[in-house]
């Protein structure tokens, strides 16, 4: 499969259109007759609706409409689904109406929707439709919220535990009670707001004629949208057509289906116009969902040596007010399956309460659950290492799983694909200089100065996933991708997939890989996704799957195109189709070289089929699904090295080396880019983000004014660097790489920071390490 | 009331009958079909509505079109000539300085004023040069390379 | 993110600024706008009308003057901050200009415009009270000087009376003085900023003049720490002196989620002692 094409870091298809400005984002769309709507958002936490008033609001100056929840139910639109219920874990589905009608639950929640001509004047009726709540008392902490005497935010949802689920592997008591050493911890993995740089948009045209409505909106898989859309909107599947145009950015906040796209669907229904729906960014705070909110109490245990013998915790994850579309998975499937990280840890437990508090919904965010076991993991290694005085590198590598081809199950069940995780750390440590980091550390610790290196090991799970596995893990879906080749008469090709790319690269890296296959240039390919009534079905972009599950389907659809090439040239060479090979884009005559067809000669013929085989059906084009066998695990070793100015509490990151493992490699500059980006949202969180609510349930980081988003001079250039390790999963041995950036870099700069502060006695401190936070945790050591 | 405004958009002479609270970037989005420059956030942090206005980058959410009356403004439209790429697009192609693609059209313009004030940026005046510039998806790394790239260039 | 509506005027000259803010009913002067505009974007304010007085040619300009700078209320932070002539006669305004915001605000945001939004978390007033600037208000009837000293009242608030216009700004000039600011990583305004300045004489502090904002409603002069180290060698010793007197001058300091005021009073402390250590080595 050697080619110069596939492990080159060619240049975008993608970016032309974007450098110029000319791509088309949801907001860009103007229909004729388009009118704009807004939403009437509750200001409280938890209040009931005693009334509301929309006469104002309707006689203001462009406005044609203005909706309640009463009107949309009327209208026959449902409540949001909730598409993941994991089985044994007595999870609650209360309803999540689109516009509230009773009772709001959170700071944010929509009661009513304004549609008019403009949005300037959309946005002057919003504030005129009034109405009266009764506020009701508010809970906002995961703990707190199940405690007695908590408010209830949802009936037959006792003390707000949506659901328990636990993990076991192996036998925890007994390892905890025989172990020589216990390390315990509480750890707090924050809210984080995902602010994807484009705010979310809907626009809705709906067709009372045909019954038919196209939705132009802001998601990460617009085939899961139709389908939910049909479960909730009373509109069949086949009548809906959902179109991802240009997305900016989503990072796991564009994967829920929306209330707002419900809206716009009624709206436009009701009033016979396409709406538009856009927010603002204040309001994609409130409503638009959040990631991680875990509290978490863990603890490792091991022999005296280091060996780990076991790992247990109890995590209260915060579900926000509603179940969004795939809330109930992150906190349990794709997080506590991953507790046993890249080490041998025979015994693991852990309980995960999923609970309901006055807040915005959380669902996936960058990660998505696999972030929130890594740090577990990490840090406890960490604190491990620190009270055995082990060097943190020696503790890695002694509980380190060996290297491994075959696959690696560890105690929670998980069968990792392929790993090899003391090379990357290997390379890591190599590229920082390690010795020369500590020599520099103690050093500077002799002058006062407070230098940390700190790291992170990982592997993690996504390529999501065996749709069998969803099944069983109660994923209201399938997980395997399709892609349609096709070849025109000229030898140009479309490929359609059920991916949804929205900055990956796709375009580039799937038009790399036909033209790697099938000798075509890759300028000769076109790859289209994002409309459901073009592409075939599929599952999306999220979960790092484009690569490693698309590309599965499209090596599918590829082979099938091969195939038939050969019986073409077969039948032009008057040959076998047994006797065709191919290599570097020529069918031809085994032991004949020089007796070949191109593809495009074959895709010609194959169109026009005049000299053709008898038989067989005419034309070039070829579709394939695949459903991989297990998930992927790419892996890696990350160290992060930062200043501790113990004056400020200031935290400088002054170098962060990244190894990563991602198997086959398509295109470098890709994969170096997403892991750039992976490394700015994870350090993000590590240092400045965090999203606050006050007790009463108010969205204290209500604007970018008060919510850091990382900015281009926090960061010192980043020191990349790959190994290849090939999955035997998919066709092409790639993993994914879309998250393990973020995954890594929390951990490895809060365990930098922790290790800088050593000296002056610190331990813990909540995350984002602000300079207070610091500062404080600094001067309570000093006082004790 | 509303004002007529004259504006010089992308070397073409625009008019419009606006209010005065319409928003430079909804004038040029809305208005004029400009869909390029993007709307990011609501508080001027975000810098996805730079624009140029007498020559300098301003974030255009944060500017009424009625004072912008009478100005020479130009877009991420406006920036290639004869079909030809500006060599700031070309390099942020080049480098890979962009992923979504939302931030970019401010980015490029933020970079323009950049290297017009400072032709031989060093990498933290790149950094710091972009201070009003949010991206979530390229970690910054490409698009500095991207405006050292650039200036390279330019300067060349 | 879209203001409620208003009307729009765009005078000529001073005098016809003066005459709309007398006539206009909720009037309000807009510079910039990079206060205002998103202040009005968020519905937080809602002015009736706007004077929009940026592009009046007198109001703007850099000159050089006996003992100083004049600038105009209308000039640039970008203008200021490149200014050659800022650079020779008072080089901590250009960089402290310099460092406002980011490109894109300074390209907008005025001197004059800040001075008068009186923010807290600006950089401007505290350098102005350091550097002991004086403001030229220009009312219907008449100019008046007000000292920095006098000039900042409380959040927001200026000792500009209605209908009065800040013209035109007196920066002593000042070649030994630093100013050091602890951003806010979201905002990038000022959670505390310390401006210093110190004239040796015989290798003794002569003059020292420290000023904070940020921590508090308005910026103050930390005099017992310029008390403390007036007449003194700027040693170490003496320095960490002097700095620990800072929180004298902070009584009730703001605070927000991301700084107590506790932390404030203590960055403050820090920042001083590290901006008179700097200052103290330029004017040697």
């Amino acid at each position: 499969m050697a080619s110069r094409i596939f492990g080159s870091g060619i240049k975008r298809r993608e970016d032309p259109r974007l450098v110029t400005g000319q791509a088309r984002y949801t907001d860009d769309f103007v229909l004729p007759n388009m009118v704009h709507m807004a939403v009437v958002r509750s200001p409280y936490a938890h209040a009931k609706i005693k009334s509301i008033d929309t006469k104002k609001a309707a006689s203001m100056p462009g406005v044609l409409a203005v909706f309640t929840g009463r009107q949309m139910k009327d209208a026959g639109f449902g409540p949001i689904p909730c598409a993941w219920v994991v089985p044994g874990s007595d999870t609650k589905t209360p309803p999540y109406p689109a516009i509230a009608t009773e009772i709001v639950r959170y700071v944010g929640n929509a009661v009513a929707i304004v549609v008019a001509q403009d949005r300037y004047q959309v946005r002057d009726a919003v504030d005129a439709v009034d109405v009266d709540y009764e506020p009701l008392p508010v809970t906002v902490d995961a703990f707190r919220a199940t405690q007695k005497g908590a408010p209830q935010l949802h009936a037959d949802v006792p003390n707000n535990i949506c659901f328990h689920w636990h993990v076991t592997g192996g036998d925890v008591e007994s390892a905890f009670k025989t172990a020589d050493v216990v390390v315990k911890e509480r750890i707090v993995n924050q809210r984080l707001i995902p602010n994807a740089m484009e705010p979310r948009a809907s626009l809705a045209q709906y067709s009372s004629a045909s019954g038919e409505v196209t939705l132009w909106t802001t998601t990460q898989n617009p085939h899961i949208v139709r389908f939910l859309l049909s479960l909730d909107c009373g509109i069949p599947e086949h009548k809906i057509r959902v179109i991802a145009p240009e997305v900016g950015g989503g990072f796991g906040s564009k994967i829920p289906h929306y209330p707002e796209e419900s809206m716009v669907i009624f709206a436009s229904k009701a009033l016979n116009r396409p709406v538009k729906w856009t927010e603002s960014r204040s309001e994609n705070y409130r409503a638009t969902i959040h990631g991680r909110d875990h509290i978490q109490e863990v603890e490792i245990a091991a022999k005296k040596d280091g060996t780990i013998v076991g790992l247990r915790g109890k995590v209260w994850a915060n579900l926000g007010a509603y179940l969004s579309t795939a809330s109930t998975g992150i906190p349990t499937i794709l997080h506590g399956l991953m507790l046993s990280g890249v080490y041998k840890i025979p015994n693991i437990h852990e309980d995960v309460y999923g609970v309901f508090t006055n807040t915005t919904p959380v669902d996936a965010y960058r990660g998505a659950g696999r972030p929130e076991a890594t740090f577990i993991v990490e840090r406890l290694v960490d604190l491990l290492a620190r009270k055995l005085k082990m060097d943190p590198v020696e503790l890695r590598r002694k509980n380190m799983i060996p290297p491994f081809k075959d696959g690696y199950t560890v105690a929670t069940g998980l069968a990792y694909d392929t790993g090899n995780y003391e090379a990357a750390l290997d390379k890591a440590l190599k590229i920082a200089d390690y010795k020369a980091l500590r020599k520099q550390q103690s050093d500077m610790r002799a002058k006062g100065q407070y230098l940390g290196i700190g790291m992170c090991t990982y592997a993690e799970i996504c390529g999501l996933g065996p749709s069998q596995v969803a099944g069983a893990v109660g994923f209201g879906g399938g997980l395997w991708e399709s892609a349609i080749v096709r070849f025109y008469p000229s030898g140009k090709v479309n490929v359609f997939v059920g991916v949804s790319p929205h900055g990956q690269g796709e375009e580039t890296t799937f038009a790399q890989i036909v033209a790697s296959e099938l000798g075509v240039s890759v300028d000769d390919v076109e790859v289209l996704h994002g409309d459901t009534d073009q592409t075939p079905m599929g599952w999306g972009t999220y979960g790092s799957r484009t690569t490693a599950v698309g590309s599965g389907a499209l090596m599918g659809a590829i082979q099938k195109i091969k195939d038939k090439a050969k019986v073409v040239t077969a039948h032009l060479l008057e040959a076998s189709p047994d006797d065709i090979d191919y290599a570097d884009g020529k069918f031809f005559v085994k032991g004949s070289p020089d007796k070949f067809k191109t593809i495009q000669d074959v895709a010609l013929m194959a169109n026009v089929a005049w000299n053709y085989p008898k038989g067989l059906e005419p034309g070039l084009e070829a579709s394939a699904f695949f459903d991989p066998p297990n998930f992927v695990y790419p892996f890696g070793a990350h160290i992060a090295v930062v200043q501790v100015d113990a004056e400020t509490g200031e935290v400088t990151l002054k170098r962060y080396i990244a190894v990563d493992d991602c198997g086959r490699v398509i295109n470098p500059m890709i994969v170096e880019g997403q892991v750039h980006g992976g490394i700015a949202q994870g350090v993000g969180q590590a240092l400045w983000e965090g999203a606050v609510y006050d007790d009463d349930g108010q969205l204290l980081t209500g604007s970018m004014m008060d919510y850091a988003v990382p900015k281009a001079a926090y960061f010192p250039k980043f020191e990349l660097a790959m190994t290849e390790t090939p999955t035997s999963v998919n066709p092409l041995g790639v993993k994914g790489i879309g998250e393990t950036g973020t995954i890594a870099s929390t951990p490895a700069v809060y365990n930098a920071v922790a290790d800088a502060l050593a000296p002056l006695g610190v331990e813990r401190i909540n995350m984002p390490l602000t300079p207070e936070r610091v500062w404080r945790a600094i001067r309570e050591q000093r006082k004790a | 009331m509303k004002h007529t405004v004259s504006l010089t958009v992308n070397g073409a002479k625009q008019t419009g009958e606006v209010e005065p609270r319409l928003l430079l970037v909804h004038f040029l989005r809305e208005n004029l079909g400009l869909t390029g420059t993007n709307v990011g956030c609501d508080t001027s942090q975000c810098g996805a509505c730079t624009v140029m206005i007498d020559g300098q980058a301003v974030k255009s959410c944060t500017v009424l079109t009625v004072q912008a009356d009478g100005s020479k403004v130009t877009t991420i439209e406006g920036l290639a000539s004869d079909g030809k790429l500006h060599p700031i697009q070309q390099a942020f192609w080049e480098k890979h300085g962009l992923q979504c693609g939302f931030c970019t059209p401010g980015m490029i313009m933020t970079a323009f004023d950049l290297l017009q004030k400072n032709p031989r940026p060093s990498e933290a005046d790149v950094r710091h040069g972009i201070d009003g510039n949010l991206c979530r998806c390229t970690g910054y790394q490409n698009i500095v390379a991207a405006v050292q790239e650039a200036a390279a260039r330019m300067k060349a | 993110m879209i203001p409620a509506p208003f009307e729009y005027y765009r005078p000529k000259n001073t005098a016809e600024a003066l005459k709309l803010l007398q006539k206009v009913k909720g009037a309000r002067l807009l510079a910039g706008g990079h206060s205002l505009l998103p202040a009005m974007k968020l519905r937080l304010s809602s002015p009736g009308a706007l004077v929009d007085i940026a592009r009046i040619k007198e109001l703007s300009g850099i000159k050089s003057v006996k003992g100083g700078l004049q600038i105009g209320a209308m000039t640039t932070h970008a203008a200021i901050g490149a200014s050659d002539v800022v650079r020779k006669i008072c080089p901590v305004l250009a960089e402290t200009a310099g460092n406002i915001g980011d490109l894109q605000v300074r390209n907008r945001g005025t001197i004059g415009g800040s001075i008068a939004h009186a923010d807290p978390a600006a950089d401007y007033p505290t350098l102005m009270l350091l550097l002991g600037a004086r403001f030229t208000v220009t009312g219907p009837k008449k100019k008046r000087e007000i000292k920095a000293d006098d000039f900042f009242v409380d959040l927001f608030t200026t000792a500009l009376k209605r209908g009065e216009i800040l013209t035109s700004i007196y920066v002593p000039a000042e070649s030994a003085a630093v100013y050091l600011k602890h951003r806010h990583p979201a905002s990038s305004f000022a959670v505390v900023g310390v401006a210093a300045a110190i004239a040796m004489k015989n290798g003794k502090c002569d003059r020292v003049a420290v000023a904070i904002g940020g921590a508090t409603a308005v910026p103050v002069r930390a005099g017992a720490v310029e008390q403390a180290l007036s007449g003194k060698e700027p040693t170490s010793a003496n320095l960490d002196r002097a700095a620990a007197a800072v929180a004298q001058a902070i009584k009730s300091p703001l605070s927000d989620s991301y700084a107590s005021g506790e932390f404030r009073t203590h960055l403050a402390t820090v920042m001083a002692r590290r901006a008179l250590t700097q200052v103290a080595a330029k004017a040697r």
